[in-house]
């Protein structure tokens, strides 16, 4: 019987069977950031193994707070920063070179499709977009991941997302992700791996495609992961220039990464997005979907653009498409956050960054900062903010605050409209 | 190996999501034993006071998809340090899951139904586990007993007290 892009994978990576239904993988690249790796190390350091198995596998950004806000947040910073210098991390990136991890790491080439990647950090799940397997795991799963490049799985089973149709303009990857999630409630594919395919996701960007996989894990999946083609081998190719002779010969190289035909899935559903509208979420869980109709004209106190859901250059694009030449409503505020450097400048070189500013957003530098409420943006209680975000749970970006989950597209059309509503009518 | 069992506390909702058991603006915190006094503090239920309600419970019992969300290990962390070594459900966000049993500590699984006899059981409950025979006592106004499974390998990490002790010698 043929086998699922996870199966290889896990064949390919295997590096134990401490029981049936467990796996422990050989990783190609732990990351790391400030939040959920320092008292990793700290515990290492205590336990007298401050070592890592191998620093070129490992890759570090201070992210979620930066520059750091307080004593506690330049603590975290100056503890992942002292130990990548200690360890000889090379691909450590801290302020002035930092930006959001799932945004920062893939534009510098570091996930190739086939690779098993892991970091203390949930939204991991977003590199699948490459056919690599990667997962979100905890702190002690990191600390052994540092100090022995290996980690413990759960024989994943895969659920087949075939998305058809064709989607109509004002829509995109995050409505389609709120809509599978919509469909697949908040635990319908734990322990599972959402492997995305069909016409849609093929003519999908990388940006879109992360996008995607990046919100497999607010249906409870492992990874989400689509299978790599040319648009993946398009996109890697200043990384992968040496290893092939074309970009043709990547491709077809790539396909040893693809589920056979006659793989088996533990489910299997289609969408066709021909007629879905705009997606936003009304309530505490990320599968709290309406079309954003439904919702026209909610109150909003604050808008959100940035990420690692969507804070990259297509969608600062999207969103800049109806904000040109327009101003925010006098009742909100709006706040963008370019996901990294590079798309930062890229934006800034397009004349996108003017639009924003033009409009009366503030422009932070690349941060997760307000998506989990620890800076940047934090709401006030009762506050409510059409956000690009991925979590809308309760009091995610402020004790008491809301948050409704929507596209850069979307949330753009609240920013001008102070308020819910339908951006294709915007 | 920790110990487990002791008096229960139920939390009457699906979907108990990372950021209700310990809200992002604690992850600040360098050591887990900072984490103790937040146990908790953005879940919102009827009468639950987050400070008062964990302070003798030793066993969580709860419905599904119990600590969805953020991969943060403080979730089990805040857990650990209020000697809460327990969590029974029917069934776990998988990184929540994992970090449990790599810290040590028991996520059980049980069926809909015995989850509902817990629930209903009255009184102050107090709740044993014997890990050897995969089986949970509750105590309450009424007693029951229900067998539950633990796979192999999550056994023994709790037996080694944990993954890296485990992995470290294996690894």
């Amino acid at each position: 019987m043929g086998k699922t892009i996870t199966e290889k994978i896990f064949e390919t990576h295997q590096r134990d069977v401490p029981s049936g239904n467990n796996v422990v993988l050989d990783i190609d690249v732990v990351m790391c950031h400030e939040i959920t790796t320092p008292i990793a190390i700290n515990d290492l350091q205590e336990r007298g193994m401050d070592r890592v198995f191998d620093p070129a596998k490992i890759k570090v950004v201070i992210d979620h707070v930066t520059p750091s806000k307080d004593s506690k947040t330049a603590t975290q910073a100056k503890i992942l920063r002292d130990w990548a210098r200690r360890q000889n991390i090379k691909d450590f990136f801290d302020v002035g070179a930092n930006g959001v991890c799932h945004a920062l790491f893939p534009e510098k080439g570091f996930i190739r499709p086939g690779y098993t990647v892991i970091m203390g950090d949930s939204h991991t799940c977003t590199h699948g977009a490459f056919g690599a397997f990667a997962a979100g795991i905890g702190t002690t799963d990191l600390e052994v991941g540092i100090l022995k490049g290996v980690c413990s799985f759960r024989l994943p089973e895969t659920m087949k997302i075939n998305i058809v149709g064709e989607l109509s303009p004002g829509v995109y990857a995050k409505d389609v992700i709120l809509k599978i999630i919509k469909e697949l409630t908040v635990n319908g594919a734990t322990d599972k791996v959402m492997e995305f395919c069909g016409p849609v996701v093929e003519a999908m960007s990388m940006e879109s495609r992360m996008t995607l996989c990046n919100m497999a894990i607010e249906a409870g999946a492992t990874c989400g992961v689509c299978p790599p083609d040319r648009v993946t081998a398009e996109y890697l190719w200043p990384f992968i220039q040496d290893e092939y002779d074309s970009i043709e010969a990547a491709v077809e190289d790539f396909k040893k990464w693809h589920s056979d035909v006659d793989a088996s899935y533990v489910g299997e559903i289609t969408l066709d997005v021909s007629d879905l509208a705009p997606q936003v979420t009304y309530g505490f869980k990320p599968d709290e979907v309406k079309d954003i109709m439904e919702l026209e004209g909610s109150s909003v106190d604050q808008i959100y653009m940035g990420s690692c859901t969507n804070g990259r250059i297509e969608d600062l694009r999207a969103g800049a498409e109806i904000l040109k030449g327009r101003k925010i409503a006098d009742n909100v505020r709006a706040i963008l956050s370019p996901a990294t450097p590079k798309i930062y400048n890229q934006a800034l070189e397009e004349g996108l960054i003017k639009i924003y500013m033009d409009a009366g957003f503030c422009v932070t530098n690349p941060t997760c900062g307000a998506c989990l409420g620890m800076s940047n943006g934090v709401l006030a209680s009762g506050e409510v903010c059409a956000s690009t975000t991925n979590r809308n749970f309760n009091g995610r970006m402020g004790k008491g605050g809301m948050v409704h989950l929507m596209s850069p597209y979307s949330a753009a059309a609240a920013a001008v409209k102070g308020c819910i509503t339908d951006p294709r009518n915007v | 190996m920790k110990t487990f069992g002791g008096p229960a506390l139920f939390l009457d909702r699906s979907d108990i999501n990372t950021d209700e058991i310990i809200p992002a603006k604690y992850l600040t915190e360098n050591s887990k034993l900072a984490l103790k006094p937040y146990i908790l503090e953005d879940l919102k239920l009827p009468g639950f006071d987050p400070l008062a309600d964990t302070k003798e419970a030793a066993v969580i019992v709860t419905r599904s998809n119990f600590g969805c969300g953020s991969s943060r290990e403080h979730a089990v962390w805040v857990f650990e340090v209020n000697d809460i070594n327990v969590v029974i459900g029917t069934s776990f966000a998988r990184i929540f899951r994992q970090n449990m049993f790599n810290c040590g500590m028991l996520a059980i699984e049980l069926s809909e139904d015995d989850i509902d006899a817990l629930f209903s059981l009255g009184g102050n409950v107090t709740i044993s586990v014997d890990i050897d025979k995969e089986t949970i006592t509750a105590k309450g106004k009424r007693e029951m007993t229900c067998s539950f499974v633990l796979n192999s390998f999550d056994k023994a990490l709790v037996q080694a007290g944990g993954w890296l002790a485990y992995a470290d010698k294996k690894y």
